[in-house]
Formats: structure tokens, C-alpha cells, sequence
């Protein structure tokens, strides 16, 4: 698994790139403060971790190289987040399909 | 078949003083290393992830609970802290760009702000904490239930005490990586040939930031909007 | 060739190239270390072991009469921690895993040496402050810890043991890192995943649940050892916590933690069958896809241990599913080995007579697994001794018995002498009788109501329960004669040729045992795995 690049480090970003980035977080950061004033019903959690999705997925393209890293890592990465979804969305069925059945007491 | 291993030591003369001996060149040692970094941050996704689960089930069941007493939180302190850190990974991102044009003053100078931003994080965490104690939001003994929240309001501060304790914790042993930079920045160590520690402890710390960004809103906005 | 030259002066390997505590205690060569980690699971085998014949003694009467009810729960706790953390989840993998898998890939090392070294350190660091806690008091929840018990209302040394269990999981951690780089990267030249060993395979899925599920055992123990000390009541019903929190999070690791003490031995198995039918594998992709297979699927079943906590119907019905469905990649193997066996040229050597035990005990235990999976009679046995037994099939008659053909397989290569095939033979045989005598009865006491955990009992399992001690005291002697002729063999076994098996694989094309470096240049590889037509005859030719 060589790959041609012709600098002989994995990823190299450019300052300029970073600068992008810094910029587009702090905008991001402005946003989702101002966004969780607003009175959007069960729309405001979505829209905040969109938000802080959309920065980590800047800071991991950019900032940790993940664009120009081999395939392999982003399925690294992507088979950590599936893993923890199975985790908090498996135990969370348990405790959301709880009252459907009125035993214990309930 | 015993021949053949002159030659090789031969030409282990000429290979990199970096160059580990099990490795047969240094690209492979390069990515080797990113890859055993990047799958050691897995486990570190999972390893938050079991406090994230918990702060789900628990922000399901008491959700009121929950929005009031994140909102006793010191907005501006978060805020200004989420500020300071998204600025520490631009300056790490340097560092390790200064890493690869192997500039020995400029690594030195991005790590050393990199270290000072995390230093000032962990600075407005102490006087966070200190605020907790003195309004009783401590969970233990001396919780006081905060005057019109349910008292499941202290799970959202066993929680808040948890997880910003164990990022705190991956900050300070990051700070400690970056020193350790410094020192080996300063020996001379990085050049555009071999830069991989600056590049690796760049990806912890910029992994150590992601945490924060999900854990700001999640710990600090939560109940803004019944403001 | 064996490790004496031509001059009669020893050749130089790994175990003779330096002397001296440093030498081994600063070592990063990949086979010392996994000696150092054969010491230490050993030893801790031996303290969980002992634990057992002390549970064996209390449960030869109904009364409990020889250890009162609080000193037995911290005998059966300390049982469960050392045989689980310090010996089960590493022994395959650290001391097997780790001296083979740079030699069949055909590397000189793994990825990271210094990381495999610090592993060991973290291992025996942990083990020792586990056994501190059990030297000063112990810990009396069961293994499993469950709250509020554990964070409210025992008072042994739950903290500490949590720390040790902490780092015993950082060590698996690492080996699981190493080995997922290891064999990412480093592969020899030739050497494709479809012509890499089955061993390494199930090397590999076992590291994908070692990365995947031990970081969130880790944060649950600190979460346990927050709550004890700092009042973070995560799982305080005080506070709001469930206590039923606690069991998704343990168990969410705890039940794949347990393909991590399978998979292993199943990789092993795969090795045994192959080289004593002397025929290619039966379904290579097949074995190497449903390791892969269990990896993954047995992160979606951990509710089945929580049948009877409170946790919903519903959720109950899918791990029950789901428990289904997990079987049967394993089957899947089971055909597979049977049918490598099938019209095999069959030798009866050691290693497969434990390979054999293996298969039939295995599918046993598993068939009962199977059981325990179905909604209603899991919970009709639930915390009974049908549980107990039906586990102890899997990893005492199943994965101690690959671990011992493995070790007897490999043994010339690692210590460069044969063991003595008789005694051999013997323990083998006293393992299997010993074993059987010791679970058996304990499906029925199980069946019939006897529960786990209590050292006293209703008169009518008395005679279940001297039989069950009778095996076990059978078993503890066929443990002990595999310990001693090793031993004996380091000093006077016979010395063993490169290839003693006349087996495939790049391992047997080293002397025994190998030099430090493994390979003085690095291998390529061009045919098949399990080649053995080639194999034949080469060894018919030279």
C-alpha cells in the first residue's frame, strides 16, 4: 500500500487551508451559539450537532490530513463512529421501547 | 540463507538514523505510524462514546432537568474556551506544516502557543470548577438541587464532571506530548524527511479538540432555547 | 536442522542471543516477549485456579461450611477476574499471537516492538494491583460488578481492582493496535490477505473487537471507581442513575470480550486440522470471512446477558434474534474443520487430539449457547448452573484446549525441543475425562435449579456437585503434567528440526527456534496457503 505523493510525508496542507478552516469554525461556533437561542422545538439538538459535525469533519479533513490519507484510514475512522452509534443507539431502543409494554408496575 | 543477511546489514549503514530496523523503508514506517495513531483514536472514540451513551439515555429521561441546570453553566467561559482551543488545533496544524519544511524556530514557536492556548483552556476549566463548588453544584454531600430544577439536575453535573474531567485529563497529557515536541524540536529532531511525532501527537490533539466540539453544545447550549 | 551446527557449538537464536534479567526485561524482540507473557498468564491461570479448587472444596457439601457467604463471594470474584482479564483475553493472543504472527507473515517484528514490551509491563503491573486487592481482602460483586452493589454498598477493594482490570485492558489494547498494523502493512512480498494464515485472520478480527470494545469497558470501570470516589453518581439512582446503564455499558464489551477469547482459539484450530490431515483447508474464505463475521456481529448481542435486568421486551426479542444469527458463522467453521478432516491423512499427534476435543466440545457448548439465546429458557436458567457450565464448555473445552494443541504444536518452535509425545497423550486424554466429569453434571444441576453464586445448596445436587469436584480435581492434574514436561523438555527434550510436522506456513521455513530477526531476508511468497501437495512432495523429494 505505497502511495505516489511526491513529498515523502503523508499530507501536507497548506497554511492558507488552515487558515480557511480556523475561520469557517469560528463562523460555525458564532453560528451555533446564536442558533441555540432560537426557539426551533425539537429541531434545535439536530441542528447543533449537525453544526459540530460539520466542524469535526472540517477538522478531520483538513487539520488531521484525512482527505489526503490512504482509503484505509477513513474506514478506520468511519467503523469507529458506526460502532458508537450500534452502542448509544442499541441501550437507547432499550430505554425508548420500555413503556410500550405496561408490566412492572408501570 | 544465512548470506544474504550481510548485504542487508550492509545497507542498514546507509538507511536513516530513524529508521526502525523492521521496517524496510521509511514511507512503511510512516504509515505504520499514522495508522496505529489513528486507530488508537478509535479507541478513544469509544472510549468517550460510553459517557456520550450515558448523557443520551439521561438527557432522553430528564429532560428538563437536564436544559435547567446546563443553563446554570457559564456560557461565556465555554464559549470563550471552544474559541481558544479551535484556535490551539490552527496552531498545531502549523506546527506540523512547520514540521514537514523543517523549521526548527517556527515548530517551536506553533507548539509552544499550541501549549499556552491549552494551557489557558485548562486555566478557565479550574475557575469553572471553582464556581461549582461555591454554588453547591458539586454532586456529593454538598449538592444543593438548584432552586426550581428537578433534583436529577446533579446527574447533569456527574456527567458535566465526567466528561470535561477526562477531556481535561487528554488535554494536560497532551500538553505533556507537546513539551516533549519542544524538546526534541530544539534537538534538531524534525526534517522534512522524518517529521511522524509532531504529525501524530498533531492528530491526538486535533482529536482531543473534536471531543470538545461535540461536548460545548451538548454540555453548555442544551437549554438556551428556553431562555 | 536443529539448533546444534556442525561444530556441535549452539546456534545463535532468540532465547541465547543475550543473557541476563535486562535482556529480557528490555527486550523488544516480538518472541521474547510473548515468553515473558506465557510466564505471566501462567501465574495468573495458577491464582485463578486456585480459586476454583476452593470453590470445588466449599460446593462438595450442600452446607456452607467451609468459607462463610462473603469470603466465597470474593473466592468466585477473584476466579472470574484472574481467569477472564489476566489469562483468557490475553493468552492466545500475547503468547501465540505474538511469537507467530511476524513469522507467518514474514516479518522481522511487529509494527510497534516498543509498544508490544509496554503492553507486557501494563499486563503485569495490573495483574499485580489485582491481586493486591485480593491479598488484602478482595472483592466480592462476581466479575461482573454490576451496580449499585459495586458503587454503593460493597466494601472490598472495588476501586482498585477496577484499576487493575483498567490496565489489563490498556495492554490488550495495544497487542490488538499491533497487530491490526502488523498485519496491515508488513506482510511480505507475495503474501495477498487470501494466502495469509488462518491464524493471522482470526488474529485480526480478534484486534478489531479487542480496538472496538475494551475502551468502553475502560470508561465503565472509571465511571464505577467516579461514582465510589467522587459521588459522580452516573449509575446512582439517587441521583437518577439506572443501574441497568451499567449492564449495557459492561456488557456492550463483555459479550464481545468473549469472541475475543474464541476467536483466538478458533485461529489456532484452523492451523491444527490443516497440518494433521495433511490437505489444504476446507473453505479458507469461508473460515477467514466468518472471523471477520463474528467480529462484528458479536457487538449487536450483549442484551442476551440482560434478559431478566428490567430492560425492555422488545429489546430482548432483537438480542435474542441477533444471538441467533451469531452462531452461525461459528458453525460455519465447524463444517469447515470437519470437512479439512475428512479423507485426510489423519495422524493422531497431540496437537490434534486437542484440535479433535476442541470441535466436539466447542459445538457442545456452543449448541447449549443456542439455548440460552432463546428468550424463555435463557431466562428459566438465568444465574444458574447451566450458565456456568455452559461458558466453562466454551472456554475451558474450547479455548484451553486450542491453547494447548497450539502451545504443543508450536513448542519446537519456540523452545527448539520436543515435548514427550506419551505423557502428552496422557494429559491430554486426563484433560478431556477430567473436564467433561467436572461440567457435565453441572448442565443439570443447572437445569434442575441449582443457582451460581452461592456456596450452599439444596441437599438433592449434592451428588451433581461431588462429581463436578471429582473432575475438577482430575482436570487440576491434567494441567499440571504439561506444566512439568515442558519444563523437563527445555533440558531434556529432544531437539527439534526445522519442520518437525512437515507443515505449511512460513514459521516452519525458520531454524528451531528462530533467530532474532526471523527472517535474514525477507521471504516471498508465491503459492497457495496450505499447499500440502507441494509440501508432500518436497519432503518425498529432499
Amino acid at each position: 500500500m505505497r502511495r505516489n505523493e511526491s513529498d515523502d510525508t503523508h499530507g501536507h496542507g497548506s497554511p492558507g487551508a488552515y487558515f480557511a478552516v480556523f475561520t469557517a469554525l469560528m463562523v460555525l461556533t458564532a453560528v451555533t451559539l446564536w442558533a441555540a437561542y432560537q426557539h426551533l422545538g425539537i429541531w434545535n439538538t439536530p441542528l447543533a450537532l449537525a453544526i459540530a459535525a460539520a466542524k469535526a469533519v472540517m477538522v478531520a479533513l483538513i487539520f488531521m490530513h484525512l482527505r489526503s490519507s490512504p482509503k484505509l484510514t477513513a474506514i478506520v475512522v468511519a467503523t469507529s463512529i458506526v460502532f458508537l452509534a450500534f452502542l448509544i443507539l442499541i441501550t437507547l431502543s432499550d430505554y425508548l421501547t420500555r413503556p410500550w409494554l405496561p408490566i412492572y408496575g408501570r | 540463507m544465512a548470506e544474504g543477511s550481510h548485504a542487508a546489514a550492509h545497507d542498514a549503514h546507509d538507511a536513516p538514523r530513524e529508521l526502525r530496523h523492521h521496517f524496510v523503508d521509511m514511507e512503511a514506517q510512516q504509515e505504520a505510524s499514522a495508522l496505529g495513531m489513528w486507530i488508537f483514536l478509535v479507541t478513544e472514540v469509544l472510549f468517550f462514546g460510553g459517557m456520550f451513551t450515558a448523557y443520551v439515555i439521561y438527557r432522553a429521561s430528564y429532560t428538563r432537568a437536564f436544559e435547567g441546570a446546563s443553563n446554570l453553566l457559564d456560557l461565556k467561559l465555554g464559549a470563550f474556551n471552544t474559541a481558544v482551543l479551535i484556535l490551539s488545533s490552527l496552531t498545531m496544524a502549523l506546527a506540523v506544516w512547520a514540521g514537514q519544511q523543517g523549521k526548527k524556530n517556527l515548530i517551536v514557536l506553533f507548539l509552544t502557543a499550541t501549549i499556552l492556548l491549552g494551557g489557558t483552556f485548562l486555566g478557565v476549566k479550574v475557575i469553572e470548577y471553582k464556581q461549582k463548588f461555591v454554588h453547591h453544584e458539586v454532586p456529593g454531600p454538598h449538592f444543593v438541587v438548584p432552586e426550581g430544577l428537578p433534583r436529577q439536575s446533579e446527574m447533569f453535573f456527574s456527567l458535566y464532571f465526567c466528561m470535561t474531567g477526562l477531556h481535561a485529563l487528554h488535554m494536560v497529557i497532551g500538553i505533556g506530548l507537546l513539551l516533549w515536541l519542544i524538546a526534541r524540536a530544539r534537538r534538531g529532531d524534525f526534517t522534512p524527511r522524518y517529521n511522524t511525532p509532531v504529525d501524530m501527537v498533531g492528530l491526538y490533539w486535533h482529536f482531543v479538540d473534536i471531543v470538545w466540539i461535540f461536548l460545548f453544545p451538548l454540555l453548555y447550549l442544551l437549554g438556551r432555547h428556553t431562555l | 536442522m536443529t539448533n546444534a551446527t556442525a561444530s556441535g557449538r549452539e546456534r545463535v537464536n532468540y532465547l541465547n542471543a543475550g543473557y541476563g534479567v535486562r535482556s529480557w526485561l528490555l527486550t523488544t524482540d516480538h518472541k521474547r516477549i510473548a515468553i515473558l507473557y506465557l510466564i505471566g498468564v501462567t501465574v495468573f491461570f495458577a491464582i485463578g485456579g486456585l480459586a476454583a479448587a476452593l470453590i470445588r472444596l466449599e460446593l462438595l457439601t450442600p452446607a456452607g461450611d467451609v468459607f462463610q457467604a462473603e469470603t466465597y463471594n470474593k473466592i468466585f470474584t477473584t476466579h472470574g477476574v484472574m481467569m477472564i482479564f489476566f489469562f483468557m483475553i490475553r493468552g492466545i493472543p500475547a503468547v501465540l499471537g505474538n511469537f507467530l504472527v511476524p513469522l507467518m507473515i514474514g516479518a522481522k517484528d511487529l509494527a510497534f516492538p516498543r509498544l508490544n514490551l509496554l503492553s507486557w509491563y501494563l499486563y503485569i503491573i495490573g495483574g499485580l494491583i489485582a491481586l493486591w486487592a485480593v491479598v488484602h481482602g478482595g472483592v466480592d460483586t462476581g466479575w461482573t460488578f454490576y451496580t449499585p452493589y459495586s458503587t454503593v454498598y460493597s466494601n472490598g477493594w472495588v476501586v482498585v481492582t477496577a484499576v487493575g482490570i483498567f490496565l489489563a485492558g490498556f495492554s490488550s489494547i495495544l497487542t490488538g493496535l499491533n497487530f491490526l498494523v502488523t498485519i496491515h502493512t508488513m506482510r511480505a512480498p507475495g503474501m495477498t490477505w487470501m494466502r495469509m494464515p488462518l491464524f493471522c485472520w482470526g488474529m485480526y478480527a480478534t484486534a478489531i473487537i479487542q480496538i472496538l470494545g475494551t475502551p468502553v469497558i475502560a470508561i465503565t470501570v472509571l465511571l464505577v471507581a467516579a461514582e465510589r470516589l467522587f459521588h459522580l453518581g452516573i449509575f446512582d439512582p439517587a441521583q437518577g442513575g439506572d443501574p441497568v446503564l451499567f449492564q449495557h455499558l459492561f456488557w456492550f464489551y463483555s459479550h464481545p470480550a468473549v469472541y475475543i477469547m474464541i476467536l483466538p482459539a478458533m485461529a489456532v484450530i484452523s492451523e491444527l486440522v490443516t497440518a494433521f490431515a495433511r490437505k489444504p483447508i476446507f473453505g479458507y474464505k469461508f473460515i477467514a470471512g466468518s472471523s471477520v463475521a463474528i467480529a462484528v456481529l458479536s457487538f449487536l448481542v450483549w442484551g442476551h446477558h440482560m434478559f431478566v435486568s428490567g430492560q425492555s421486551v422488545y429489546a430482548g426479542l432483537i438480542f435474542s434474534i441477533l444471538s441467533f444469527m451469531v452462531a452461525i458463522p461459528s458453525a460455519i467453521k465447524v463444517f469447515n474443520w470437519t470437512a479439512t478432516l475428512y479423507k485426510g491423512s489423519i495422524s493422531y499427534q497431540t496437537p490434534l487430539l486437542y484440535a479433535i476435543g476442541f470441535i466436539g466440545l466447542f459445538t457442545f457448548g456452543g449448541l447449549t449457547g443456542l439455548m440460552l439465546a432463546t428468550l424463555g429458557l435463557g431466562i428459566h436458567v438465568h444465574d444458574t448452573y447451566f450458565i456456568v457450565a455452559h461458558f466453562h464448555y466454551i472456554m475451558v473445552g474450547g479455548t484451553i484446549m486450542a491453547y494447548l494443541g497450539g502451545l504443543h504444536y508450536w513448542w519446537p518452535k519456540i523452545s527448539g525441543k520436543m515435548y514427550p509425545e506419551y505423557w502428552s497423550r496422557v494429559s491430554a486424554w486426563v484433560i478431556f475425562i477430567g473436564f467433561n466429569l467436572t461440567f457435565f453434571p453441572q448442565f443439570i444441576a443447572g437445569y434442575l435449579g441449582m443457582p451460581r453464586r452461592y456456596h450452599a445448596y439444596p441437599e438433592e445436587f449434592q451428588v451433581l456437585n461431588v462429581m463436578s469436584t471429582s473432575g475438577a480435581s482430575i482436570l487440576g492434574i491434567g494441567y499440571l503434567i504439561p506444566l512439568v514436561y515442558f519444563f523437563w523438555s527445555m533440558r531434556y527434550g529432544k531437539d527439534a528440526v526445522d519442520n518437525p510436522w512437515g507443515a505449511t506456513g512460513l514459521e516452519w521455513q525458520t531454524p528451531s527456534p528462530p533467530p532474532t530477526e526471523n527472517f535474514p531476508e525477507t521471504p516471498v511468497v508465491t503459492g497457495k496457503p496450505y499447499d500440502y501437495v507441494t509440501a508432500r512432495e518436497e519432503v518425498a523429494v529432499g
